[in-house]
């Protein structure tokens, strides 16, 4: 009953009968915090190879949309499939870069410990740290141009090079499915660049990008997918066919100034 | 006594129980890193008191059973059993109750102990109860210690520190990053169960030796105290379980000298020499280093305020400041420059100038923004860039006197 529902109102097509393959398929999602919902009933598909951006106002549900769909929230209903197969059965193939205020940067470790969780798979619980683990985790930084760094102690780092940081540990899990949660936010410019680049390449690379995003005028720039959110799904699809003064409206509504819909590149 | 005690020369028996308080302190530092580092150290204060029912109702039960009640493992297994519960009690109110956690870990901790006070008076009443000596578990006594007990302690003490040491890894990534650990499929709730679990051996263990009401000494102040040295997790441990295995040792040799003197509060001030002396002294987060850098900053920054008070051209309103450019040989005592301190004055302006015009560039952003009045310009673009911004400076003005 919902499924044919959900199907008639988005205008996709669900066979329901081969599992989704794509990267990561969102089914149903609804997460509350008490008895009220911020996401609500959210279904999303993210196709292997884009580079997807998650926005919409503030509060809208994009983070947690992020957090349930790894299982850090638990979710009140809904389903998530990561390339067809259950979530837990493909976590070593999901980066998760989380937000830069979800730390205490006080904690007491090095830019190259952080880096080096990333690999904590290879590592498992007893396997000492040898020189290839951390070359491996050096090249890691130097891909985010955060090698120099290796030696500080985390809080001594700007809020760009801490955001880099968590971009390298992700990069270190050598995932095919890259999950970002507003890597923008508070960062400099030069930080900005560095991130996007290591982005696009990864989306070269054929990996999957989906990142919580707050500034509407890079969107077309950065991203060829976007979800446009705000506690439902207003639009889902590529920047052309979503990405629109339409959309944007249904989303922010009055938050969304005239002024600041003008300056934004928006599709059609 | 003392000496003979500290060279470990009291005999077979006190030897043993040094190595294994020297164990115990080491695990309790290397465990109570881990409850450290994920900000919830006072859950062992709940942990330990919770261990005296326990106590009491072991003694009753063996007693009942035909035994003397006394021996240690038995005692020891009944504080367990308490002392989950309290944890679980701890816990359960935390998530399931508007409570914080502080209070829970406060109403906890007196009633587990209030029950536990209670049944040792009822104790102290029975016939087999008054040379029972369960008091020795509240504050920790080496003295007279049996030599089973020594190997008993020694032998939990190592165990939970391979254990510890085992499972540092998932430990350190959920008390670093929460969110990050449970995308990587950690269990966020069974990592910090068996930290706590961890936590509550160690206090276990520690019950004749350190005591109850101190233990938490053990697990907080060693690695607080190796915080102060390093900014490396690996290292923090280490070292936390050094301090602990000294203090540990010390707390134990000392009490064996003497039959009067408890184990934990000994512990507890060995502990706290390093503390204290790691507070004032440690290089980067002491006190003393923090007073340090902070003038030495001032001083800084009122010469540079003052050189380009000169520059300007203005006159310096802060005796302070004169007696500073004064002392560096900047400027007469009465605050008109010489002939060094307007070369230096100059060169400040043209610091000034520079930086201007780099945060009027928007080619220079990142660099712009780490302007704070004091940073040389050098450390942050390139001889290039500076050529090029030198090439927007005015022609050079001359200082005057």
């Amino acid at each position: 009953m919902k499924r044919i529902a959900l199907a008639s109102t988005d205008g996709q097509t669900m066979t329901g009968e081969a599992p989704d393959q794509s990267p990561i398929a969102i089914r149903g999602m609804t997460v509350s915090y008490g008895q009220k919902p911020v996401v609500f009933s959210v279904d999303a598909t993210f196709p292997e190879g884009s580079m997807t951006a998650i926005i919409g106002p503030n509060g809208a549900g994009k983070s947690t949309l992020l957090k349930a769909s790894l299982g850090i929230l638990r979710p009140l209903s809904g389903t998530v499939t990561v390339f067809g197969q259950p979530l837990n059965s493909q976590r070593h193939r999901i980066a998760y870069v989380p937000q830069r205020a979800s730390v205490d940067w006080d904690f007491p470790t090095t830019v190259l410990d952080v880096v080096l969780m990333g690999l904590s798979r290879e590592l498992g619980l007893l396997r000492l740290v040898r020189p290839r683990h951390r070359d491996k985790a050096i090249e890691c930084l130097s891909r985010v141009g955060m090698a120099e760094f290796a030696d500080r102690q985390i809080g001594q780092l700007s809020g760009g090079q801490q955001q880099r940081v968590f971009l390298a540990r992700a990069l270190a899990q050598g995932a095919d499915l890259y999950l970002l949660d507003e890597p923008f936010a508070g960062v400099d410019a030069a930080t900005e660049k560095a991130i996007i680049a290591v982005l696009k390449t990864l989306k070269a690379e054929g990996k999957t990008v989906v990142s919580v995003h707050h500034d509407l005028s890079t969107v077309s720039d950065y991203f060829d997918r976007v979800l446009i959110l705000n506690t439902s799904k207003i639009a889902e699809g590529s920047v052309a066919d979503a990405f629109t003064e339409a959309n944007l409206q249904a989303a922010y509504g009055g938050r969304l100034a005239t002024a600041q819909v003008a300056g934004i590149p928006v599709a059609g | 006594m003392l000496w003979q005690a500290l060279t470990l020369q009291l005999g077979y028996n006190a030897t043993l129980v040094a190595i294994g308080a020297t164990l115990l302190g080491f695990a309790a530092g290397v465990t109570g890193t881990f409850l450290f580092l994920r900000r919830r150290s006072l859950v062992s204060d709940a942990i330990s008191h919770a261990t005296l029912p326990g106590v009491g109702l072991a003694f009753i039960v063996m007693v009942a059973l035909g035994g003397d009640g006394r021996s240690l493992a038995g005692l020891l297994t009944g504080s367990a059993v308490t002392a989950a519960l309290g944890l679980v009690a701890v816990q359960w109110l935390t998530r399931r109750t508007r409570l914080a956690e502080d209070s829970a870990i406060g109403a906890v901790l007196s009633v587990f102990f209030g029950l536990g006070v209670v049944l040792l008076t009822v104790i102290q009443t029975m016939e087999s109860g008054r040379q029972a000596g369960l008091d020795s578990l509240l504050l920790g006594s080496t003295a007279g210690m049996l030599r089973a007990d020594a190997l008993l302690i020694a032998a939990g003490g190592a165990l939970t520190l391979i254990l510890t040491l085992i499972l540092r890894r998932p430990m350190i990534m959920v008390a670093f990053d929460e969110d990050y650990a449970a995308a990587r499929g950690l269990n966020i709730r069974q990592v910090d169960l068996v930290t706590m679990g961890l936590v509550m051996a160690v206090t276990v263990v520690g019950l004749k030796v350190v005591g109850l009401i101190l233990i938490v000494a053990l697990l907080i102040i060693p690695p607080v105290t190796a915080r102060f040295w390093t900014d490396r997790t690996e290292r923090v441990w280490l070292l936390s379980g050094v301090i602990g295995g000294v203090s540990g040792f010390i707390g134990a040799a000392i009490s064996a000298s003497a039959p009067a003197l408890p184990t934990g509060p000994i512990i507890v001030l060995t502990g706290f020499s390093v503390f204290a002396a790691s507070l004032f002294l440690a290089p980067n987060r002491g006190v003393l280093a923090a007073i340090i850098r902070h003038v030495a900053f001032q001083r800084r920054v009122h010469v540079r305020q003052g050189l380009l008070a000169l520059a300007h051209g203005q006159p310096i309103y802060e005796r302070y400041t004169v007696r500073l450019l004064h002392r560096a040989g900047l400027s007469r005592p009465d605050g008109v420059a010489t002939e060094a301190g307007r070369a230096r004055a100059a060169k400040a302006l043209l610091d000034e100038k520079r930086w201007e015009i780099l945060r009027a560039m928007p080619d220079h952003e990142a660099a712009a923004a780490l302007y704070d009045g004091m940073r040389p310009i050098e450390t942050v673009v390139t001889s290039d860039q500076l050529a090029e911004i030198d090439t927007h400076l005015a022609a050079p003005q001359e200082v005057l006197a």
